[in-house]
């Protein structure tokens, strides 16, 4: 049977990983490949690591921190943050990610999605939507949350879908950080309208989270940060306390 | 040496970083060159159309390393192209050195389980995986990661399977052709338990072959 899928996400600045809450106050919290490793050896299923500064001069260096991560650990590595166009996604792929994801760029340009997938098949594709909650709907935003909504989370995916996606990574920007939580309502409306699997990110404080997640939002995978980088909580006794709660996990 | 065969479908860099950590010499050879290594691996990921590109020089070599008794490992679609074929494309042949063709995997909307299967999933031993060589030290019920749409039947050559909304080949090993569906390099301390356990088969084949040649059989 398919385990759900815990997945860690670093923040990558300058090749550190930081975190902020709510895109704001931003910590160091260490060497990416030494963080990597540290969660591979707690059995984490997957590593994000997401460029947040993605500027041009830190374009060489985001290509070292996910050579320095693939070389580490044996794990599917997605990367995030800048993936701009073609050239930018082959040079995350060539330097070792398994997976791009796609955000800003597939607003602005869904053909995109389409080209990639051609290129290196949808499972190597990731559109990650970052969303917030707007009366009883969910409004799309562009990364750094800083523009206007542009569309519906729901109808979004379901385009990223028919266009070549092979993941939803779909975060609760009203969560982000914030421990309170996923919002496993937006979860499920996505999950539900979609056949390919969604990753719940946004929120993640305590185990339960990760239950309700699973179990009333529907979630194929659920990422986190913060509750990890800090050693508050072992990636292991999370794994040992879901498969306690009687759900699919890899130990 | 490992031939690292390049199709030209996706990316090479994640076996090649495995076969590092592993501390296994690899090339990435032309395919006459393919004569001279110790075991061959055709990665892939994405769509079987992909393999068109192994017609010609390719399938001519790599059959004939096969039948020399060199080892040969299939990863995900490179496992799907052992087959007679795939219904992702029809009118790509595959190498036919196991019998059947590989299909779409079914979902199961009630259940939720979506296509593509994404994920790690566990090995269910088949009668005959406690004398598989490539699943030496594992046990039934590892966790292996996968990714894919489509899949190959389950057969006598088949060790050990997985089961989404069905059950389908997860490792095939037929006397020196080895496939598995889903990515050894991906698949943390399993998986590259997997694949020392090819490279060991490879390095006793090789080991064979010269002590034969040295007899001068």
């Amino acid at each position: 049977m398919l385990s759900k899928r815990i997945i860690a996400c670093m923040d990558v600045r300058d090749g550190q990983v930081v975190k902020g809450v709510r895109f704001q106050q931003l910590r160091y919290a260490g060497n990416p490949a030494d963080l990597a490793e540290r969660y591979n050896v707690e059995g984490i299923d997957e590593v994000v690591v997401l460029d947040i500064t993605a500027t041009l001069e830190t374009r060489r260096a985001l290509a070292d921190t996910i050579h320095a991560v693939a070389s580490r650990i044996f794990l599917p590595l997605t990367v995030g943050g800048g993936i701009r166009d073609e050239d930018t996604a082959a040079a995350a792929i060539d330097a070792g990610a398994d997976k791009v994801s796609l955000n800003t760029a597939a607003l602005k340009t869904p053909e995109i999605i389409s080209t990639l997938a051609r290129r290196y098949g949808s499972q190597a594709v990731i559109v990650a939507i970052d969303a917030k909650r707007r009366d009883d709907r969910y409004a799309v935003y562009v990364r750094s949350g800083t523009s206007d909504a542009t569309c519906d989370a729901v109808e979004w995916a379901r385009e990223a879908e028919s266009r070549g996606a092979g993941e939803i990574l779909l975060t609760s920007m009203d969560r982000d950080g914030t421990k309170a939580g996923f919002d496993c309502e937006m979860t499920a409306a996505v999950s539900d309208a979609v056949n390919i699997p969604v990753i719940a990110s946004g929120g993640a404080g305590a185990f339960e989270h990760f239950t309700d997640v699973f179990t009333r939002g529907y979630a194929d995978a659920a990422l986190a940060a913060s509750i990890f980088h800090y050693s508050e909580h072992s990636v292991s006794e999370l794994k040992q306390y879901l498969h306690d709660q009687g759900l699919p996990i890899r130990l | 040496m490992i031939a690292l065969v390049d199709y030209g479908a996706g990316n090479l860099t994640s076996v090649k970083k495995a076969l590092s950590a592993l501390d296994y010499d690899y090339r990435v050879p032309a395919p006459a060159e393919c004569v001279n290594a110790e075991g061959i691996i055709v990665p892939g990921v994405g769509h079987f159309a992909a393999t068109v590109a192994l017609e010609g020089p390719w399938r001519q070599a790599i059959t004939a390393a096969i039948a020399s008794g060199t080892p040969l490992l299939g990863i995900c679609v490179g496992m799907q192209w052992l087959y007679a074929g795939s219904d992702e494309d029809a009118d790509v042949p595959g190498l036919g050195a196991i019998a059947g063709r590989c299909a779409l995997l079914p979902g199961d909307a009630d259940w939720r389980l979506k296509i593509p299967h994404v994920g790690w999933n566990a090995l269910e031993f088949q009668p005959g995986a406690e004398r598989s060589r490539l699943l030496r030290g594992i046990e039934s019920g590892a966790y292996v990661y996968f990714t894919h749409s489509y899949a190959g039947p389950v057969n006598a050559d088949c060790v050990a399977t997985a089961t989404h909304a069905a059950t389908f080949a997860a490792v095939v090993e037929r006397d020196n052709v080895f496939g598995v569906q889903f990515h050894p390099e991906k698949s943390s301390d399993a998986g590259l338990q997997i694949l020392r356990n090819f490279l060991a088969v490879c390095t006793d084949s090789a080991a064979a072959a010269r002590g034969a040649a040295a007899r001068g059989l």
